[in-house]
């Protein structure tokens, strides 16, 4: 509450959105313009984990599930439906919320926690990516070919900036979200479970109902990250929609800029795939070939490093040593 | 006559793979057991040792029952450091930061064997890796066989080793009551490490058993890790015995399914038990203490 405008409150988000909001105006290249898209994609898919796992101490390692609904829900509303995407959309977040409580229910029911949560939402997202990939009504490992109509009432844009400017507008709201939860009494009771799930229990925090609406929302986000996902290469399988990269992604990118932060998961995507493109870059230069997975090798030594010297990751660091930060912790 | 004979040769494959399961199982059962700590890095440490068996036969022309010797002692070297060196000093003692630590781990590993052998399934071709023997009707593989009763003879030797050696007895003593232990001048960080070798010199013997018959990728170790994860949840986390009998049940349901409803569907009946298991009953199948 202490500080300035420029360190806490709502202005340091939309500084952030409208610097972002002006980036393609720097740009034109297609390909900067392709990358900055899925930055925000992935940013939108960590922002769904960070508030599960940064806020509610929850760590899933298969957030995939609900980015997979998302996907596949906007996909198969569209090809087998015949659904317009624009009302696809608010129905394949809900599916990835409903995925999320109804999976949340069973497992904190079963009062699983800490490594036995993971390894629940691992295998839920193992067990949908075997579905997707053996059923017909999914498309079978053939996957889902979304039929290419450019238009903007099909959700198909023929300027990247539009997509662009639609995935931001999806990432602001989620800023804007995650700062007013961070401060509400949800948002306490979340971080109360967090920090000792039975002192909040005895302080009367009903914990299976706080954790129950953070994984519904936290499933919603990630879902939606899924649907622009969906709709920006219009084409998907199981092993993109439900696979792994997504879960590690998902979590790597709010360990790596600061978990249980508001800009943890934009500034760690931003890092993280920013990283990779020069590590990939530099090694295809170095060795005259592309070299697949060098990229994810550094990001495991990140990890590694960041658990070890930074657990409050890059902002972190930063609000450590650099005094402008320092003001508010959002 | 003849669906009974199916019947009894998937049974018995079955069993034959459930045992190298088991052995796989074996090592994360006993580092969950000791530690407290659940290995995410074990599917792809098992990667690498397969890795390692294709490589001293490719290059160095070793059999995978001769490279046993080498690769044993090496993995037991390679889990001591890994858990002193890098697990322990970067998770501040952390239960959620040993999972994100060991994730790392096993990211690590699995891109640097793409990286190196990029993304071809290989195998080696050993001259026995066909064979078969007869047993009353059934025909079996030679090589699982020789898995089967090595896994055993292993299980066996790790029982030996807990209950008899004083070395097996500081492990026994860390994992009931650590502080208690120390105490007594117990060098727990040093039994953590054993125990951390041990679990991963286990991953060592499965792959050399597993490569006359198996197929190895840089992502095999997937499909391990969370067959692993249900066998240690089914016979009950820490629990040796437990581990032997989950790995023959999930290697016969495995095998079951596969042939009833097809292979896609039998992975999914594995993951399915997990989920019931750990939902449901998290104490195991035996009851062995969560």
């Amino acid at each position: 509450m202490k500080g300035g405008f420029l360190t806490s409150g709502y202005g340091p988000i939309l500084i952030v959105v409208a610097a972002l909001a002006i980036l393609p105006f720097g740009f034109s290249a297609n390909t900067t313009l392709n990358f900055l898209g899925f930055v925000l994609i992935v940013t939108l898919a960590a922002q769904g984990w960070n508030l599960l796992a940064g806020y509610g101490g929850q760590f899933s390692f298969g957030h995939a599930a609900f980015f997979g609904m998302g996907a596949y829900g906007i996909a198969l509303a569209q090809v087998r439906f015949g659904l317009n995407p624009w009302l696809a959309l608010p129905l394949a977040i809900a599916l990835g919320a409903l995925t999320g409580t109804i999976l949340g229910y069973l497992s904190f029911r079963a009062r699983l926690r800490g490594s036995y949560f993971a390894l629940v939402t691992l295998a839920f997202a193992e067990v949908f990516r075997i579905l997707a990939n053996a059923s017909a009504f999914t498309g079978g490992a053939a996957g889902v070919l979304i039929p290419l109509r450019i238009d903007a009432a099909n959700f198909q844009f023929a300027d990247k900036r539009s997509f662009y400017w639609l995935a931001l507008s999806f990432v602001a709201f989620v800023l804007l979200l995650t700062h007013w939860i961070a401060r509400s009494r949800f948002g306490a009771y979340l971080v109360a479970v967090r920090e000792n799930e039975d002192a909040a229990r005895a302080l009367g925090v009903d914990a299976l109902a706080v954790k129950l609406k953070a994984i519904t929302l936290s499933g919603g986000i990630t879902a939606a990250a899924g649907c622009l996902y969906a709709q920006k290469f219009l084409y998907i399988d199981a092993n993109l929609a439900f696979g792994p990269w997504i879960s590690v992604e998902a979590l790597l990118a709010p360990i790596i800029g600061g978990i249980g932060t508001v800009f943890g998961p934009l500034a760690g995507a931003v890092l993280l795939l920013g990283l990779g493109e020069v590590t990939k870059t530099f090694f295809t230069w170095l060795l005259g070939g592309a070299v697949p997975g060098i990229d994810l090798v550094v990001f495991g030594v990140l990890l590694i490093l960041c658990v070890a010297f930074a657990p409050r990751g890059v902002l972190g660091v930063l609000r450590r040593i650099v005094p402008a930060f320092r003001g508010g912790r959002p | 006559m003849l669906k009974l004979d199916i019947f009894l040769s998937a049974l018995a494959n079955g069993l034959l793979t459930g045992a190298v399961y088991a052995l796989i199982a074996l090592g994360l059962t006993l580092i969950y057991g000791v530690l407290h700590i659940i290995n995410f890095a074990h599917g792809a440490t098992l990667t690498l040792a397969m890795f390692a068996v294709f490589v001293a036969h490719q290059a160095f022309g070793l059999d995978p029952y001769i490279a046993v010797f080498i690769l044993t002692p090496l993995f037991f070297v390679l889990g001591y450091a890994l858990q002193r060196a890098v697990i322990t000093p970067a998770s501040h003692g952390d239960d959620g930061n040993i999972l994100l630590v060991t994730l790392g781990v096993s990211i690590i590993i699995e891109n640097a064997l793409l990286a190196i052998f990029r993304s071809d399934t290989r195998s080696i071709d050993v001259p026995y890796g066909f064979s078969v023997m007869e047993v009353g009707t059934l025909f079996l593989s030679t090589p699982k066989v020789i898995a089967f009763v090595a896994t055993l003879a292993v299980a066996g030797l790790l029982w030996l080793l807990l209950a008899r050696s004083d070395t097996g007895k500081a492990i026994r003593a860390v994992a009931k009551e650590k502080t208690g232990a120390a105490l007594c001048g117990i060098d727990v960080a040093h039994i953590y490490a054993v125990t951390f070798g041990i679990g991963t010199a286990c991953l060592a013997i499965a792959a050399c058993l597993l490569m006359p018959t198996f197929l190895v990728n840089p992502r095999v170790g997937n499909a391990f890790v969370l067959v692993a994860f249900t066998i240690v949840v089914l016979g009950g986390m820490g629990s040796i015995g437990g581990a032997l009998a989950g790995g023959l049940i999930i290697g016969v349901v495995e095998s079951l399914s596969g042939l009833y409803f097809g292979e896609s569907l039998g992975q999914i009946g594995i993951f399915l038990i997990f989920l019931v298991v750990l939902l449901f009953r998290p104490t195991g199948l035996f009851g062995a203490k969560a």
